[in-house]
């Protein structure tokens, strides 16, 4: 029961078309993963099985032992990859709404970090830009004191100061002991921050390796590796 | 500003390169209180279990004590700070000869050139 996250020959099919296929992996506690692949590789669809947005077709998935589920979305925390929340909400919302549904949202680490990118309660999402209501999501995921953190493309959106932004509010937010699987393409900018990596290939994984191994052993970057791997 | 690492090398043997250069220059002097791991790990923007890695290691040459309960400590050892500016810079060093053999410079060549460069003073 020391793995937070373990799957066993987890299958997932949309109609004919296999997506993810005998999948076997199993993540350890405080750690923070990269889910790295191409576009279409099957990321998303293995955010959404963890999160219970979507049922495997075969194969089991277990989170700290338990099936994906109430008792699973209690420790979990998901930012998806697009906009879920109603454009009407304000961030004062918002914040009623997460801490009304999670008992592990801490109110004070939420207005902490809005008050740093001076975003005031009273703002409106619908006229926020792309990059702010990005970063208003993350910061009410990243409040919530999870055991697992699901981060599907966290900073595609954003500019690069805002991407060092947003990571330095990962590093700071997280507890020792959770772990948060990061799911992008833009390696470079943050494979500094991870303890490993996954490489999904169409819908199978096809390297599981710490980053300093990689380093090590190979002397390269995960940047060059995962360009190497994925030559088109 | 995260700290600028190459992206080839391990990151854990940088941390260590870059917090033994900042108690060498006395960016932390001795005896000093370092920063939590994790504020380094923010500060760095590296993983907090790379920075521990790091830490550990200078823990085990002496360079960084650990007290229990009140975080980690620069040592107050000035032979210890001393050696490990010694070995910075035999490190330069190595780079410097082994980039200097790649362009076919001699080794009379590169003291010639080392003289006359700081005499001049052009750095």
């Amino acid at each position: 029961m020391n793995e937070l996250l373990t799957m066993q020959g987890l299958c997932k099919q949309y109609g004919n078309r296999c997506v993810l296929s005998d999948l076997n992996l199993s993540l350890g506690r405080g750690k923070i993963i990269g889910l790295l692949g191409p576009n279409g590789s099957g990321k998303t669809t293995l955010m959404k099985l963890i999160n219970n947005l979507l049922v495997p077709s075969s194969g089991e998935l277990l989170i700290d032992g338990h099936k994906p589920g109430i008792e699973t979305k209690r420790i979990v925390s998901y930012l998806p990859d697009h906009m879920y929340l109603g454009s009407w909400m304000r961030v004062s919302n918002l914040i009623e709404y997460f801490a009304d549904f999670y008992e592990d949202f801490d109110r004070s680490r939420a207005m902490d970090m809005l008050r740093k990118l001076s975003i005031s309660p009273a703002d409106q999402l619908q006229h926020m830009s792309k990059g702010t209501k990005e970063k208003v999501q993350l910061i009410m995921v990243m409040s919530r004191r999870a055991k697992l953190y699901c981060l599907d493309e966290p900073i595609a959106g954003v500019d690069p100061a805002a991407r060092d932004y947003i990571l330095s509010t990962i590093l700071n937010n997280y507890d020792e002991d959770a772990t948060l699987l990061i799911s992008t393409h833009l390696i470079a900018d943050i494979e500094n921050i991870l303890d490993e990596v996954v490489f999904l290939k169409e819908g199978r994984i096809v390297m599981q390796s710490s980053v300093e191994d990689i380093r090590q052993k190979q002397n390269t970057s995960v940047d060059n590796l995962f360009r190497e791997v994925f030559k088109c | 500003m995260p700290w600028n690492l190459d992206s080839k090398r391990p990151i854990y043997e940088q941390l260590i390169e870059r917090v033994m250069q900042d108690i060498v220059t006395g960016n932390y002097k001795p005896g000093e209180k370092l920063p939590s791991v994790r504020e380094l790990a923010t500060l760095a923007a590296v993983n907090p279990n790379t920075m521990q890695r790091a830490l550990a290691e200078l823990e085990t040459s002496g360079l960084i004590n650990t007290q229990r309960t009140s975080g980690r400590f620069v040592t107050d050892d000035a032979g210890l700070i001393q050696q490990a500016r010694q070995n910075l810079a035999l490190t330069q060093v190595r780079t410097y000869i082994y980039q200097m053999q790649q362009l076919q410079i001699t080794p009379d060549e590169m003291q010639q050139l080392l003289a006359k460069t700081l005499e001049e003073g052009t750095l």
